[in-house]
């Protein structure tokens, strides 16, 4: 277990590291951000002074050497924008991100597993196929759109819920949060719904493709043939089984969900990560593209780390122990 | 006495986009307590859908067309789901083929074995591990208490037999339908297996159907056969008799094919072709075409008709001339 562990965190570093090299590559070749930060009425003296400010004087391999040396101190450049640490504009901004992220999950989830098995289970059947074709739509229309509609729908036309913002927010662990209160509630509702529709489609069609799977293996029928209830058929020896692809596709979109909630943000004006990077982009604010390119990877790999984790508890075939070898 | 099972006339159809498939098409036969039937045909003869029509588990696109399937006197093919649950496991359990599919393996064996006991019987969870622990213990599997915190991959083919056996006869049924259980196992395993249920079932009186496609293995264990061919009881009998003289020429073919110290060095006999589709079926006798008796008598199909000694065969020229011992010459 432990030996396991320390390996599959050893590969993480190592693909945080490459993340590390492509990104500062990347973003220093989009362009020189002292162009746009400086006045146009600027003189050359201005400019000379500023890209020695910033450090962009050095050659590429030196600026790359103190961004390492940085980093690895926990400090990933100021912006150059706002002038302070770019993590910190980040972290301030990580929380609404993972909010929503969270509660879009819960929705995907909570909706997509049990409608899933049901088309699977009833796969000829009217709801079945309603299901079904209304997955299509989840993750054909383009998210923006969707989003887009939801306000149209829901904000304008019926009036039910606000159109943008993240309402009233209240400490929740030392987090500010939206969930708790009816204003903010209300404010979460339509872009977590936005986030969740794709992903709800992706899990439906899973866990429906799976249902149909495992619901003609003999384990299932020799359940049956036990005299187990339909009830404790479907909800223990198929349920369980479907889970771990399942499980797969959440740590994966999960990830992406925190990393690329930008479309949503931006268009429920959610004041998030996802906005902050286009708004870093827009002035080529380096630091805050890195930083947050980074936190992302970190993000990602972290929660792939869990999965892995919670894989072996689904699937006692993959128990870690299993796996020293 | 009335018969624990009787099967009247059963038609199980499969109803697939090419066609009706007739798995099960009119077949009857009846059993009585602690008796043990072997089903025997090739695969594709409808004897897996026989047994799980018995239980009420035929999967779509396949249904219970027309028949009854009297158990106890009840008829389980218009017996609603509740009733079904009721029987299955508790009266009629099954063991399926392969020991590797048949466990669900992400439980624990002690969660699959406690649920079939709560199934049937308000109990605690205590007693219900008791019972499951006895179980495994009578069906020879040592360290129980180990075994049940255990989940299937950790056990062998054969291991995973016992544990369903043991599953099986964990509410003492009055009737166990084994679909092939030992087909995936090693000889030796096999041989053990037929042993231990055999005893099982002698000891508690639970009749027997044992479903198969080796008559090897079911001539030592059967009371009586009932030969399978596309969907049809083709002829049945006492095992002695219908080893010792087969009627029909394909319980003959079947019989010749299989390899025996007596014949050693002469070329075995082979039945001609292979089993017809279900969706196309010849004419008359539906063995007709690999039949070396058959003649225009056999395109119409002969019924299940009755031959001295309370069998039954279905078939225009049986072979009555043979001596007894004369196909084992």
């Amino acid at each position: 277990m432990i030996v396991y562990l320390v390996r599959r965190f050893g590969q993480s570093l190592l693909a945080i590291a490459a993340m590390a090299v492509l990104v500062f590559l990347g973003v220093y070749a989009i362009g020189n951000p002292v162009d746009i930060l400086i006045s146009p009425e600027a003189t050359q003296a201005d400019i000379i002074a500023t890209t020695e400010r910033l450090g962009l004087d050095k050659p590429l391999y030196e600026q790359f050497g103190i961004f390492i040396w940085n980093a690895l101190h926990g400090d990933l450049g100021n912006s150059f924008v706002y002038g302070r640490p770019a993590l910190d504009i980040i972290l301030e901004r990580l929380p609404a991100t993972m909010e929503l992220a969270l509660v879009a999950l819960v929705i995907s989830v909570g909706f997509g597993v049990p409608l899933g098995v049901w088309a699977g289970l009833r796969p000829t059947s009217l709801a079945g196929r309603t299901i079904m074709g209304g997955s299509i739509l989840g993750f054909s229309l383009p998210n923006f759109w969707q989003g887009m509609l939801l306000i149209l729908v829901f904000a304008v036309l019926l009036g039910w819920l606000p159109a943008g913002g993240r309402g009233e927010t209240t400490e929740f662990l030392g987090l500010e949060v939206s969930f708790l209160t009816l204003d903010g509630l209300s404010h979460l509702i339509l872009p977590a719904i936005n986030l969740a529709l794709f992903k709800m489609s992706l899990i439906i069609r899973l866990a429906r493709a799976n249902t149909r799977e495992v619901a003609l293996q003999d384990y299932v029928k020799f359940a049956r043939a036990k005299g187990l209830s339909t009830r404790r058929v479907v909800l223990v020896h198929i349920l369980k089984n479907i889970m771990i692809p399942v499980v797969t596709i959440i740590g994966l979109e999960l990830g992406s969900m925190v990393a690329f909630a930008i479309v949503t943000e931006t268009v429920f004006a959610w004041p998030g990560m996802g906005k902050l990077l286009i708004d870093s982009i827009n002035l080529l604010d380096r630091p805050l593209i890195v930083a947050y390119l980074m936190l992302t990877v970190l993000i990602i790999v972290m929660i792939n780390l869990l999965v892995d984790v919670l894989y072996s508890m689904l699937d006692p075939r993959i128990r870690l122990s299993e796996m020293k070898g | 006495m009335t018969a624990l099972l009787d099967v009247r006339d059963l038609h199980t159809h499969f109803f697939t986009r090419d066609g009706v498939a007739k798995a099960v098409d009119g077949i009857s036969f009846s059993l009585q307590r602690g008796e043990i039937l072997g089903l025997v045909g090739e695969s594709g003869s409808g004897k897996s859908v026989t047994g799980f029509s018995i239980l009420g588990l035929v999967d779509a696109p396949g249904r219970v067309v027309s028949g009854q399937v009297l158990f106890d006197g009840e008829d389980v093919v218009t017996a609603g789901e509740g009733t079904l649950r009721h029987l299955r496991g508790k009266r009629i359990a099954m063991i399926f083929q392969d020991p590797m599919m048949t466990l669900n393996p992400v439980l624990r064996i002690d969660t699959q074995m406690i649920e079939a006991v709560q199934a049937h019987e308000k109990v605690s969870r205590k007693e219900a591990l008791a019972r499951a622990r006895e179980a495994l213990v009578a069906v020879g599997i040592s360290s129980p208490d180990e075994r049940l915190e255990s989940y299937p991959h950790q056990f062998s083919g054969g291991m995973r037999q016992r544990v369903a056996i043991a599953i099986a006869l964990l509410h003492k049924p009055d009737l166990i339908i084994a679909d092939e259980p030992t087909t995936a196992l090693d000889v030796t395993i096999q041989a053990q297996i037929l042993a231990e249920v055999q005893k099982l079932c002698a000891d508690s009186g639970t009749a027997l159907i044992w479903i198969t496609h080796d008559l090897a293995v079911v001539s030592g264990l059967a009371d009586r056969l009932a030969v399978m061919y596309a969907g049809r009881i083709i002829e049945e009998g006492t095992t002695a008799e219908v080893i010792g003289r087969p009627l029909h020429p394909y319980t003959k073919g079947l019989i010749g094919s299989v390899p025996q110290g007596k014949r050693h060095g002469t070329t075995l006999t082979q039945i001609r072709g292979m089993t017809p589709p279900l969706l196309d079926l010849p004419k008359g006798c539906k063995f007709r075409p690999r039949c070396p008796r058959a003649d225009d008598q056999c395109l119409t199909e002969p019924p299940l008709g009755p031959v001295a000694g309370g069998r039954r065969v279905r078939c225009v020229h049986p072979h009555l001339e043979d001596q007894e011992d004369a196909v084992l010459s």
